[in-house]
Order: C-alpha cells, then structure tokens, then sequence
C-alpha cells in the first residue's frame, strides 16, 4: 500500500526529541502545496501520538503511518 | 475559524524550568495556536542577551533530580556541583537529541510567538532594555490580563 504513496518531500526527524519532530513537520508541511505529500521518518516514541494530535489540529491528513524497528514513518497530505 | 489562544507566564529562569514554557510556546505555534509568553522575576533570565544557553541548574533543594550516584544535600551546595549539573543535564539532552533553549527561543520568535518582558521585574532587578533581545515587547500584569482574557489557555510556569 506504502507503494502507491508518492512523498513529495522527506524529512528526517530521526534522533530528535518533542517537540522537533513537529516543529520540523509543520515548517515542511508548510513549504508543499496543497495537496503534496511529506513523509517524516522519527525514532521519538511520543512521535505517533504527538503526530495524530498535531494533524487534527491543523487539519492537515496522516494517510499512513509505518512501524519499523524503533522507527516511525508518517505520510503527512497537506490538506489544511 | 479563528485560532486558539494560548499564554505562558514564565517565571522560572533555571535550565531545566526554561524548557517547558519554551516547549509548548513552539508547538502550540505549530499547532496553529496564537501564543503569548510573559518573561516575569527569573524568567527574565531567559530572553536576555547571549544568555538563553547559559543558564544553569542547580542538584541543591532538589531531591528529584536523578544523579549517577547519590549526593548528599551538603556536598550539593559545594563549589562546582552547580556547573556539574548543569553540564550533566546539557550532556542528557544533547544525547536525547532535545533543542537547546536557544534553538526553542529562536523558533519561538520565528513562529510568531509574542514574547513580553515584565517592566517592574527588570526595575527591580536592574535589567534596561537594551539588556533583553531584540523583538521583545515590554509591559505589566496589565498588558498580560488583556490577553489572557480572551485567551483558552492561560499557563503559570
């Protein structure tokens, strides 16, 4: 399913604690244009929650969230 | 529809109280929540010039903070326990890739959060203008009041 989502940027959050991961994740959502998609990589725990929380809140789409081996991979659809 | 609106008072100007104003101020922005924080007594400490990341913690009076080996409240009030702590905690954040309170500041100011600076604090303390960065404003409980009441989210640090 992952194969049919094209990331229109990346961002590498990996390593960073809250709230640089969303710090990070707004200041890329807002550089797309409607409707692009970015993907953000995290290793931060907290990171799936706080994204949830965060795109609810801006009205911006999650379309898929990953699970790895202590990574996390969201793809964020700019939709706010 | 209208943004949610948020104030921080910090008063706190120890490293570790530095964080959490800083903290929610910037993802409150990113949250698209209009954010005001008001630097009063210690706080101050936090927005004046070239000293956001020298700010210190201290091990004394504080049973809570997690040391490598237990340390008695009279070797915490020793010379250099201080700087031991507070290099020590600068060390843990680092490894937990957590921003530094400069980083926080500065994307604080670059997301549009409005920073005020408590006038009589820095009567009483002898801080000038000149003394606090730039882009701040400077103002009374006053100045504060009129925003928290229209606030949804109003914070005492």
């Amino acid at each position: 399913m992952s194969a049919d989502i094209k990331a229109d940027q990346v961002l590498d959050a990996k390593g960073m604690s809250c709230p640089l991961p969303i710090l990070k994740t707004k200041k890329a959502v807002e550089a797309l244009a409607k409707d692009q998609v970015l993907k953000v990589e995290t290793t931060d725990p907290g990171s799936k929650n706080d994204m949830a929380s965060w795109a609810k809140r801006t009205g911006n789409e999650i379309l898929k969230v990953e699970e790895g081996s202590g990574t996390f991979t969201f793809y964020i659809k700019k939709t706010a | 529809m209208a943004n949610k609106k948020m104030t921080i008072i910090a008063s706190k100007g120890s490293l570790d109280m530095a964080y959490p104003p800083l903290i929610l101020a910037t993802t409150a922005a990113a949250m698209d929540v209009d954010v005001t924080i008001f630097f009063t007594f210690y706080g101050l400490e936090i927005i004046k010039k070239n000293n956001a990341d020298s700010l210190k913690v201290s091990p004394l009076g504080n049973p809570a903070m997690p040391m490598p080996v237990p340390i008695p409240t009279l070797i915490s009030s020793l010379p250099g326990m201080e700087a031991m702590a507070t290099s020590m905690m600068k060390s843990m954040f680092k490894k937990h890739g957590v921003a530094t309170v400069q980083q926080l500041l500065d994307m604080a100011m670059e997301s549009g959060v409005k920073l005020i600076a408590c006038q009589m604090t820095m009567d009483v303390m002898g801080y000038k203008q000149s003394d606090i960065i730039e882009g701040v404003e400077f103002g009374g409980a006053a100045s504060w009041m009129d925003i928290a009441a229209d606030a949804d989210i109003n914070l005492f640090i």
